[in-house]
């Protein structure tokens, strides 16, 4: 008899994370258009004009460097949960994976850690561009402010990510996220400030998640809109929609295949 | 020595269909079984329930006395599925360490890719294997954690004639090592080759639970067909020991362990038989007549 029943949990964890991370970084689809494009869009819409400043003295170079970090995480977590999701369950891995030893917890848990590790590099490289190509300058501490309020908000982006994973199929899923993710971030002022798009979408972006998130990063420039306690509260609130939304389509998923 | 899995009265129906209608089945520690049966019989539906995949309808399932869905149950336990599918982007390895990670006491990871005889493609991503490899592949996963018990679901399938020799072999020696294995299958030889008891499901029940000796004599081995004289039915063949017979206007076929008992017996009702042949039965055909009476 061995000495213990089950494997370790944090050992599982960590396998899994790590495998998590293999196989992200090995699909240039995953890891490119997550590292790279909220680089690219930067250059696009950030670089021409990061060397103003706003009429309050807040650099739009740093400002839009907070857009697009916002934008890049919430990319990481709505693509890669909500595409990876939706193709795991095309190709039947969860099958597997459901008659292993490794609690299903685990196996989501380990989708978490490698979406945040994923979304610190991706801000850590839009950051470090931005300093480097666009000399934007902020203190280390305020980067480092912006990386850790974003990171830490991420929790409806990720529920979102897992909503649409478990409600559409593999060839579903990229479309669908585009449809959600691209407009609420174009809504919410993080391709474009919220102030030279149109009146209509100015007055609906309050209701968005994005726009609450990005608040987030914003604040951590002295260019928010609103206080901390309003965002995070706005963000509970998606999350906790998102997140019942990803449950419902979970159990739907389960009900139809291990019923 | 005790019961690893045990199925009560177990049903299993998914909407108008009931492809478990009633199983009851306990393999003990040490056993090495193939449920065999045709295609749709309730094999992979009956594995399922063993491992908790799916909630019997009514009945019971018990995996090491424990719920199915137990972790301490399923790290007991080993599992090859049919339709089940992984990444292709990490190495046979990679997949190997991750399984093993699962369980308390695993295999070193070059001995489970061994057992599978995937030595060659250990460093292969998965997604460049071939459909046989990828099958090994399923057999390395299960095994790695040197689990108890296997649960093997159609194990050979999509291997070529050497692949699955290693394979059997494989099987075989984790038997002798006192692994309690469980698999499925449609070929009657390869459950002869492997198993120590044969459970034969059809339409979801168990017609018969044997060994692979009593189970091969229930079945004919010969196949009779001839060309009557005159139009002949199927009451003419009545009392005698016939498998799978057609009558048609102008051909007879039929199954028999006692074909020279059963010509005697044609020969005296006065049957006029043109065009007679006698040959070995094939076996999967015989078995299959067996198991689709009407």
């Amino acid at each position: 008899m061995t000495s213990q029943a089950v494997a370790p949990v944090l050992k599982m964890l960590l396998a899994q994370t790590r495998s998590e991370l293999l196989m992200r970084w090995r699909v240039p689809a995953f890891s490119v258009t997550n590292l790279v494009l909220p680089i690219v869009f930067f250059t696009f819409f950030g670089l021409p004009v990061a060397h103003l400043r706003r009429g309050d003295g807040v650099s739009i170079g740093a400002y839009l460097l907070a857009s697009f970090g916002a934008y890049a995480v919430g990319n990481v977590m709505v693509y890669g949960f909500g595409i990876g999701v939706a193709n795991e369950r095309g190709m039947k891995i969860d099958r597997l994976m459901r008659a292993s030893p490794l609690p299903p917890l685990v196996f989501m848990l380990a989708k978490v850690l490698t979406a945040l590790v994923f979304s610190l590099v991706a801000l850590v490289l839009l950051i470090a561009f931005g300093i480097v190509v666009g000399g934007i300058h902020e203190t280390p501490a305020v980067w480092a402010t912006i990386i850790t309020r974003l990171l830490a908000g991420s929790l409806p982006f990720i529920a979102l990510g897992f909503a649409i994973g478990y409600w559409s199929g593999p060839n579903a899923a990229p479309a669908l996220a585009n449809l959600i993710y691209l407009p609420l971030s174009f809504a919410s002022g993080l391709f474009v400030p919220l102030n030279q798009l149109p009146a209509f979408i100015q007055n609906l972006a309050p209701y968005l998640p994005s726009y609450h998130y990005a608040q987030l990063a914003w604040s951590a420039l002295g260019a928010g809109r609103e206080s901390l306690g309003e965002s995070l509260l706005w963000l509970a609130a998606y999350t906790a929609l998102f997140l019942t939304l990803a449950v419902r389509s979970y159990r739907r998923e389960e009900r139809a295949k291990f019923a | 020595m005790g019961t690893v899995v045990e199925l009560r009265g177990a049903r299993k129906r998914f909407g108008e269909i009931e492809a478990v209608r009633g199983v009851d089945l306990a393999i003990g520690a040490g056993e090495l079984v193939a449920l065999l049966g045709p295609n749709g019989a309730g094999k992979t539906t009956s594995i399922s329930l063993m491992l908790g995949l799916r909630r019997p309808t009514a009945g019971e399932a018990c995996l090491f006395g424990l719920d199915p869905e137990d972790r301490r149950a399923r790290s007991r336990c080993g599992v090859m599925l049919q339709e089940s599918g992984t990444t292709g982007v990490l190495t046979v390895s990679e997949i190997v360490d991750l399984f093993r990670a699962y369980y308390p006491a695993p295999l070193p990871t070059a001995r489970a890719i061994s057992l599978a005889g995937l030595d060659a493609k250990a460093n292969a991503r998965i997604g460049t294997l071939s459909g046989g490899e990828r099958q090994r592949l399923y057999f390395a996963l299960a095994v790695c954690g040197d689990p108890e018990a296997m649960f093997l679901d159609e194990p050979t399938v999509g291997m070529d004639v050497e692949a699955r020799r290693g394979v059997l072999e494989s099987i075989h020696a984790l038997s002798a090592a006192g692994k309690t294995i469980v698999l499925t299958t449609h070929y009657l030889e390869e459950a002869d080759q492997l198993a120590h008891r044969i459970v034969v499901i059809d339409r979801g029940v168990v017609i018969a639970d044997a060994t692979p000796r009593e189970i091969k004599s229930r079945i004919p081995s010969k196949r009779i067909n001839f060309k009557p004289d005159t139009p002949i039915g199927a009451s003419t063949f009545s009392g005698l020991p016939v498998q799978g017979l057609e009558v048609a206007d102008h051909r007879v076929h039929f199954l028999s362990n006692e074909p020279e008992a059963v010509l005697r017996a044609l020969f005296e009702r006065g049957v006029v038989m043109r065009d007679l042949e006698v040959t070995g039965a094939d076996l999967e055909e015989a078995f299959l007549s067996l198991t689709r009476r009407p």
